[in-house]
């Protein structure tokens, strides 16, 4: 139906609607008075004696009228709509009918019930089969098949966990959670540099369990990620560990719900869990980055299925985004190449000096006690750990400078052959203090439970900086 | 909801329609699998294959499934795959 209704007047009913067959008698009123359309959403003997009367069957008319109710009433003239009512409302339907006696028995106003086309499943329905929303990728008829999920895991799509079922509805519905053109270009996506666009994004969305409210957060740490400070096509492809980690700031992560307090680098929480998930399978479907392909990882880490927290920001420390130059109130996700989770327990100490000294000789471990400025690592500190900092004053800042100074260690100590282990840094830095972390190299994220004197390493890729991966910041728009 | 229609999540570089592995080019070197789904005379046919086979100088293992009403039990599945590079299968009496 691509011609506009007739002029006159319209009626969407639904007979199972108590006011629809309130107004059922009226119609015969108004088919006298002139032309009368009516639409009847379910299968009935609604007003079947007139000749303007339609079964809707497919709902196309009901969904290109725009009905959210029933009864609606439109007047339509020269192809234009004019005016519209919904319900029974006495003094609505003479003034759009011209009727002045019309309905002088009923009540003054009785409301209607919601159109079928609001029903749940059929808007999104309706709107592939009639709207303008044009899916592009192709579509995989898997009805031969037992069972969709596993359709899924034969054709390859799934991390190794059950994934959700990428249908056109469901795509659709996650596409809702971004204004963005299901067709607009992400990026190319490494490793097969293939162009990524929105609608793609959602199918991986859909299949890692992810909310429509989720996509602005993931379409940022896509774009972080493709960043080319980030190095995400050596990333992928490295044999060492390290893998997208997201971390996010701001208030998008209270309104979706994310976690940063009780086991906030575990599972249980969806918005972490599958924002996380969803940038993996990206990187697995679209750009091709599959285990024992182009991902060579030799070992690989659990964050290779998920890796998403926020930061449990606390208004005397700078949160991790605003240190990297996002203005305050604004939300960001920061990208990292991370590798797992090494503990930090002290339980003792109660001054910073101390809490700081046993933090440096715990990250000396990044990489190798005998590397040094090779991966960077993010420090998150508990809320009871960040306490002990903030009570004595010291700001994020401060504990950084402390522990960047704390972590110079004579160079002689880490060469190449020192102490027994060939691994280490070239014969040049002999004579240096060396630092563990290139500048920039070690950020502070504050995350965690309330109760619980530790902290958490998460190293980085080796491989750092420009030679390699370095931490990117976007903001969530 | 309609599970039957699904939307391909990945770069579209691969055919829609799930390729089959590709057939050895030579059977030299590699252990080839019978396989007896347990219908009648289905051994008489595997018999002259595995003598056919053995002729050429190739490794035979023998598999049979306890009965052919139902799917080989995983076990058996998991030693085939695990024993053999190629398996030839008799579908019917």
């Amino acid at each position: 139906m691509t011609t506009p209704p007739p002029d006159g007047l319209i009626v969407v009913a639904k007979a199972d609607c108590p006011t629809c067959r309130l107004v059922e008698p009226l119609l015969t009123e108004l088919a006298d008075a002139g032309p009368l359309q009516v639409y009847v959403q379910d299968d009935s003997d609604y007003a079947r004696t007139l000749p303007g009367t339609r079964y809707d069957d497919t709902l196309e008319h009901s969904w290109r009228l725009d009905t959210e109710f029933v009864p609606t009433l439109i007047r339509m003239e020269q192809g234009r709509e004019v005016s519209r009512t919904y319900g029974w409302d006495k003094a609505e339907w003479r003034a759009i009918s011209g009727l002045s006696g019309l309905g002088e028995e009923l009540p003054v106003m009785r409301p209607g019930c919601g159109s079928k086309t609001l029903e749940p499943g059929i808007a999104e329905r309706l709107e592939l089969a009639f709207g303008d929303v044009q899916l592009k990728s192709r579509e995989i008829d898997v009805s031969a098949e037992d069972d969709a999920i596993e359709a899924c895991y034969a054709r390859g799509w799934s991390d190794g966990l059950p994934v959700v079922p990428p249908t056109p509805v469901r795509v659709l519905r996650m596409l809702k959670g971004t204004t963005r053109d299901p067709q607009e270009v992400v990026g190319l996506m490494p490793p097969d540099l293939v162009s990524c666009t929105v609608e793609k994004v959602a199918i991986n969305a859909v299949m890692a369990g992810c909310k429509p409210e989720y996509m602005p957060v993931l379409l940022a740490a896509l774009e972080a990620s493709l960043e080319d400070d980030f190095g995400l096509h050596g990333l992928i492809s490295t044999t060492m560990f390290g893998s997208p980690m997201i971390v996010v700031n701001g208030p998008i992560a209270k309104a979706i719900g994310m976690n940063s307090g009780n086991n906030a680098l575990g599972q249980g929480n969806r918005a972490n869990a599958t924002i996380g998930r969803a940038l993996q399978l990206i990187i697995r479907n679209v750009g091709g980055g599959r285990p024992g392909e182009i991902d060579r990882a030799a070992l690989g880490n659990p964050g290779k299925y998920t890796f998403c927290f926020a930061e449990a920001e606390d208004s005397e420390w700078l949160p991790l985004a605003q240190e990297r130059g996002i203005a305050a109130g604004r939300s960001a996700v920061t990208v990292f190449p991370g590798e797992g989770v090494q503990g930090i327990i002290d339980q003792k100490s109660r001054e910073p000096e101390s809490l700081a000294r046993s933090m440096a000789e715990s990250l000396r471990a990044v990489d190798n006690v005998k590397l040094a400025m090779a991966g960077d690592a993010v420090l998150v500190v508990s809320p009871e750990h960040a306490r002990i900092f903030i009570e004595a004053g010291w700001s994020k800042q401060r504990l950084r400078e402390t522990l960047e100074q704390l972590l110079m260690a004579p160079g002689e100590k880490l060469l190449v052959g020192a102490g027994g282990i060939a691994e280490g840094i070239p014969a040049r830095f002999k004579d240096k203090q060396v630092p563990k972390f290139r500048p920039g190299g070690l950020l502070i994220v504050r995350a965690g439970g309330t109760a619980g004197l530790f902290s958490a390493i998460i190293a980085g890729w080796a491989a750092s900086g420009p030679v390699g991966s370095a931490p990117v910041t976007r903001e969530v728009r | 909801m309609n599970d039957t229609i699904l939307l391909d999540p990945t770069a579209e570089n691969a055919p829609a329609q799930r390729a089959r592995l590709a057939r050895p080019d030579s059977l030299e070197g590699k252990v080839v699998g019978l396989l007896d789904i347990s219908k009648p005379r289905g051994n008489v046919f595997l018999d002259r294959i595995e003598e056919q086979l053995a002729a050429l100088g190739i490794t035979v293992n023998r598999y049979s499934k306890p009965t052919f009403t139902r799917p080989a039990p995983t076990a058996l599945k998991q030693q085939i795959a695990a024993e053999v590079d190629v398996l030839v299968e008799g579908l019917a009496d």
